[in-house]
């Protein structure tokens, strides 16, 4: 038997005239088009990879449920600073009760459960549906997957960070504030916040692309940062207590918020939120700002070598 | 109410993938810090119930209870593997009070146990800290595995639902509303820490009968209601 006239007995193939010669094999025109339109090429993809995982990250172009979350936090992290502005404005003090480069160290829980909750989404799902092989299909190279998550993620958290200190900056210029100072003060915190979104975004997206399981990267990406943090807080306690101020400095290195705080009263005029206020002097900051571009660095390198062979 | 097999398959769920490597992690931890902190400061009460209070009962319990008392049901439900266990001839109650028993053994074994060896390496149980520290993370895993268990069952989302309870409502409301703080696992297993322990180190701002009767109370009754909720358990898609 002739692989032809198996393919004829097919049930639902088409009926080819048995006994007759057999007809010369022809591929039939079914109307097939070429695309022909414009090929939109890499930085279009990147693009178009981008935002969709910004809108993702606050529940755009996804199901009512997953908005509430991200819709809720950001309205948990603008909720005190409208507060602050509206006490502020009916006192009317000379300046705001809190720094625009400590609102976001003071509502870290809620920036921590932000990334745990969005980095993952990022990035997980495609590595347990398997669709990374189906990005990398398209004209995009790994580095252009990982700086559009990167990028996307970064952006996500500063939209979360800065909008309450923008809120607190347009509440003091409304009510009258030194518009020197206060200008100062808001660039500074930018700044500040600015650092803090790249570095929980590459944590956050590092250990999220570790693991195809969400609620998983979920627990983990929470655990490195508030544990970080509760470890780090406690030694400096301690240490405030045992007077060794010394070592306060340096023992902050050692969790995510405490280092941008650190950076913070460093170089940007912040006040440190370490026990004490013993925050680094203007050499340690430098040190901080090392190990502040070598996480950022290792973050970005540990996603371009996890995606190079991740799913293919 | 208790099968083994269940039992041995959870266990093997919990502890055989790298959710083992964040249990195995946060204890050793609490434990490295408490070594550092003693040769450090040397033995010190309040350094002692500073890191116990501060870092062990309030951050790594409520965490590890969120690991393992999600993780005993939750990946199942997600990947739909629980009907193959939902299809056998066991009662749905009795599936959960197993896998309730075995999260609290986990949690109690990967928060007491290291509680109980960090105080006696911060200050070798002076003021019976460390045995009433040791006794309020027991307390608080059993209460805390039943809850988030019970997350598990409730929705897909059970690990953000528990660490939002865990660090926003106890961590942060409980710093700054006092009446927050009634409604708190950690407050009521604080308790009975204040009970255990002699001086008047650790504080609570619960009453020890109301917590013991809160914490049974919400313990059994967040059983329940995830037996319940497994018994008509809907298998919903990808969100």
């Amino acid at each position: 038997m002739s692989p032809k006239t198996q393919a004829g007995d097919a049930p639902g193939a088409r009926q080819a005239p048995r006994g007759a010669a057999p007809a010369a094999d022809v591929i039939h025109n079914i109307g097939y088009r070429h695309y022909d339109g414009p090929r939109l090429g890499r930085a279009y993809a990147r693009r178009s990879l981008f935002s969709q995982s910004l809108r993702g990250a606050y529940g755009l172009g996804r199901s009512a449920k997953s908005k509430v979350l991200p819709m809720l936090l950001v309205g948990v992290m603008c909720l005190p600073a409208g507060i602050i502005v509206a006490v502020a404005v009916a006192t009317k003090t000379d300046e705001l009760p809190v720094e625009y480069t400590r609102y976001a160290i003071i509502l870290q829980a809620v920036i921590g459960l932000f990334v745990a909750a969005q980095a993952p989404q990022s990035v997980s799902r495609d590595l347990r549906f398997k669709t990374v092989p189906l990005y990398f299909s398209r004209p995009i190279e790994t580095t252009d997957y990982v700086v559009a998550k990167f990028a996307a993620m970064a952006s996500a958290i500063f939209l979360l960070t800065a909008t309450p200190v923008l809120i607190l900056y347009v509440g003091a210029l409304l009510g009258k504030l030194d518009f020197v100072d206060q200008t100062k003060g808001f660039a500074q915190g930018m700044l500040s916040v600015a650092l803090l979104s790249l570095l929980f975004a590459g944590i956050g997206l590092v250990i999220a692309a570790l693991t195809p399981r969400r609620g998983f990267g979920v627990a983990a990406v929470i655990a490195v940062l508030t544990i970080s943090y509760g470890a780090v807080s406690v030694m400096q306690g301690i240490a405030d207590e045992q007077g060794e101020t010394g070592a306060i400095e340096w023992i902050g290195l050692f969790s995510p918020i405490t280092l941008i705080d650190g950076i913070g009263s460093a170089f940007l005029g912040a006040t440190s939120a370490a026990p004490g206020q013993f925050g680094p002097d203007a050499a340690v900051g430098v040190v901080y700002l090392l190990v502040y571009a070598v996480l950022v660095a290792g973050a970005y390198g540990l996603l371009v070598r996890r995606y190079r062979k991740v799913g293919l | 109410m208790y099968n083994p097999t269940v039992a041995r398959l959870t266990y093997r769920a919990l502890l055989g993938r790298r959710r083992a490597l964040i249990l195995f992690s946060l204890p050793a931890l609490l434990i490295v810090i408490s070594i550092a902190i003693r040769l450090m400061t040397g033995a010190d009460d309040a350094t002692a119930d500073a890191i116990l209070g501060g870092f062990a009962l309030s951050v790594m319990v409520p965490l590890i209870g969120v690991i393992a008392g999600t993780g005993a049901i939750g990946p199942e439900i997600d990947d739909g593997s629980v009907v193959y266990l939902l299809a056998k001839p066991v009662k749905r109650p009795t599936i959960i009070v197993t896998k309730l028993f075995v999260a609290v053994g986990v949690t109690m074994a990967f928060s007491a146990i290291p509680t109980l060896i960090a105080g006696l390496i911060l200050n070798g149980n002076s003021q019976g800290i460390a045995s009433a520290y040791t006794s309020a993370a027991a307390m608080a895993s059993i209460a805390y595995s039943a809850i988030f268990l019970l997350l598990g069952t409730v929705t897909r989302h059970a690990v953000v639902a528990g660490l939002v309870y865990a660090l926003v409502w106890e961590s942060v409301f409980g710093t700054y509303v006092s009446g927050a703080r009634q409604l708190s696992v950690q407050q009521w297993s604080l308790a009975a820490a204040e009970k255990i322990g002699q001086g008047d180190v650790i504080t609570s701002d619960v009453g020890l009968p109301v917590a013991v009767v809160l914490l049974v109370g919400v313990t059994v009754a967040a059983t329940w209601y995830a037996g319940q909720k497994l018994r008509g358990l809907t298998l919903a898609g990808e969100e």
